[in-house]
């Protein structure tokens, strides 16, 4: 499968109206690299996701832009400031992170903590802020409870309460389902839900492709390097050619004859007994012609339907491909 | 960008919130007071009226600032290395907060209650001696040069205690390994003072004016040095 297309990623979203612009980026520790090269655009308002195995840069990439790393070479401008140490401090004002490990203070309470960062933030009335993001967290009630005695998922919405608190215009969020129930993480996508309908920009970086594909309008895949960039369904159909999953009750006797020559099948292969994957140029054309092709054979035919390319697919076949290229 | 106080606010609030909550730093700061405090309280009180004379040559008072040189180091030990192990620091750093707003309250928020309990245990040191000494102790024991060496040097010492913990705070990722060094660190001018309150050093004008005059600098200098090894970029990825 090539994926020539794929290799030099469009930064995409070009324009004035970015909330991110990053320009051949890179970040060396010494001799080790943590990403490079890494160019893309975030539009405001834009849920963005940015994909990669551990190691592959993602958290280094957001503390970079978070002004928390200093860049090794290239450029970048967040929330409409240049990515520069005189502008650290008014990024910082106009940004908000949540780290992978929420980072409480255990032994204050909720309110306590969110007091703290409403003073960092310098936000004002920050009273009525508090109680804001508590009721966005749905943690009003638990506002008096010491961080320390609450369980995980309610730590991981206390730190979304207080990323809130300064009504960002850039939103880093970095695995913020990591480690919670499908419950906490259920809520944790609505409230993501939420502010992408209040026109926050959020930079999701996630190991959780299903996440990515209900959340983001665009994801990046990084290995390092950027491996690509675009909408989900973008990149399957970059990736993957369009094809039919054909079941039948038992397997065909001689399949080429039954897919051999029909109009807009391209190819097919056995997946299982029973089971064949046909490659077609347009399912339209295809689908009928292979029906018919299978009642005429005689086959008892259980189902046929386009293959439908997960973001995991698209994601494995990149990672494998990069992991070929750097161990051939 | 000027430096906001009230963002120093929020750290020193932040601070002496957790302090009090936490009962190993309370211990540790109540502790460390009870052994400067008890055996010269101890030999003050067995002392007859008749000493009296060979008092007046004593400076058992100074043996107690060794309570403003060592207490702010249990605090200001964890100030950085303890948001380290507990992955705060990465959260607070994201914000607009600058390094030297950060240390600066962290730096105060160690001061304050390192003065308070150093003043309350010397002025309870002296109502004891007042209330159960024998007589003529007391008049004896508080002599103004003393009283005025409490005051000159517990504020001067403790900062130093706090600006050489906190850089040792800053390269260390262990709140244990950073407490005991930044006491081993902050015990050579207790040990002058200590000195001077054995007749070991001899007291004089002199001397105190120059041993405050080299802990100003000391103190300044520390912290300058503790505001150079403040690199966000070390501290959140432990690169060193």
């Amino acid at each position: 499968m090539s994926h020539e297309g794929l290799r030099t990623p469009s930064p995409g979203g070009d324009g004035p109206d970015l909330a991110l612009s990053v320009d051949h980026l890179t970040k060396r520790f010494g001799d080790r690299v943590a990403f490079e090269d890494v160019s893309f655009g975030v539009a405001r308002g834009e849920v963005f996701g940015f994909l990669g195995p551990n190691g592959a840069g993602k958290t280094t990439t957001v503390r970079t832009l978070a002004t928390l790393l200093a860049p090794t070479s290239g450029s970048a401008s967040v929330a409409g400031l240049a990515l520069t140490p005189d502008n650290a401090a008014e990024i910082r004002q106009r940004i908000s992170v949540m780290p992978e490990s929420p980072g409480l203070y255990l032994r204050l309470s909720v309110r306590e903590n969110l007091e703290c960062f409403a003073d960092l933030y310098e936000v004002a009335d920050p009273r009525g802020r508090i109680d804001n993001a508590l009721r966005a967290v749905s943690l009003s009630e638990r506002a008096g409870d010491a961080c320390g005695t609450l369980s995980k998922g309610l730590r991981q919405r206390v730190a979304l309460a207080r990323a809130l608190l300064s009504d960002p215009e850039v939103l880093f969020l970095d695995e913020p389902t990591a480690g919670l129930d499908p419950v906490a993480a259920r809520d944790v996508h609505e409230l993501i839900d939420g502010l992408r309908k209040r026109g926050v920009t959020i930079f999701l970086t996630t190991h959780r492709l299903d996440e990515a594909e209900r959340l983001c309008d665009r994801v990046a895949i990084m290995n390092t390097t950027l491996r690509t960039i675009g909408r989900p369904d973008e990149l399957r159909a970059q990736l993957f050619s369009d094809s039919l999953v054909v079941r039948t009750l038992a397997a065909l006797q001689v399949p080429d004859r039954v897919f051999g020559g029909l109009p807009a099948v391209s190819g097919w292969h056995e997946d299982a007994p029973g089971t064949y994957t046909v490659s077609v140029s347009d399912p339209t054309v295809a689908a009928p012609a292979v029906t018919r092709a299978l009642v005429a054979a005689g086959a008892d035919v259980l189902s046929i339907g386009e293959a439908r390319h997960s973001l995991e697919d698209v994601y494995l076949e990149l990672i494998d491909s990069a992991r070929e290229e750097s161990h051939p | 960008m000027n430096m906001s106080l009230r963002r120093v606010r929020a750290i020193v609030r932040k601070e002496l919130r957790d302090y009090r909550r936490n009962r190993f730093l309370v211990f540790g700061m109540a502790i460390l007071p009870l052994i400067f405090t008890i055996q010269p309280l101890i030999a003050v009180l067995v002392l007859s009226s008749s000493t009296v004379g060979a008092l007046r040559n004593e400076h058992v008072l100074v043996y107690m600032l060794g309570i403003p040189a060592l207490v702010p180091s249990i605090v200001a030990a964890s100030a950085v290395a303890g948001e380290r192990q507990q992955a705060t620091l990465e959260p607070a750093l994201t914000t607009p907060i600058r390094s030297d707003e950060f240390l600066l309250g962290k730096a105060l928020a160690a001061l304050i209650p390192s003065l308070a309990v150093a003043y309350f245990v010397f002025a309870l040191f002296l109502a004891i001696v007042v209330l159960f000494a024998q007589p003529g102790i007391a008049s004896a024991l508080i002599q103004g040069p003393d009283l005025a060496a409490q005051l000159l040097f517990t504020p001067l010492l403790a900062a130093w205690s706090i600006s050489v913990s906190i850089a040792i705070s800053t390269r260390s990722s262990d709140v244990r390994v950073a407490q005991q060094l930044s006491t081993f660190a902050s015990l050579p001018p207790a040990i002058v003072a200590i000195l001077v309150a054995l007749n070991v050093i001899p007291p004089s004008l002199p001397l105190a004016i120059a041993f405050a005059a080299i802990l100003v600098i000391l103190d300044v200098l520390g912290w300058q040095i503790t505001a150079r090894l403040f690199d966000r970029e070390e501290l959140i990825t432990g690169s060193r």
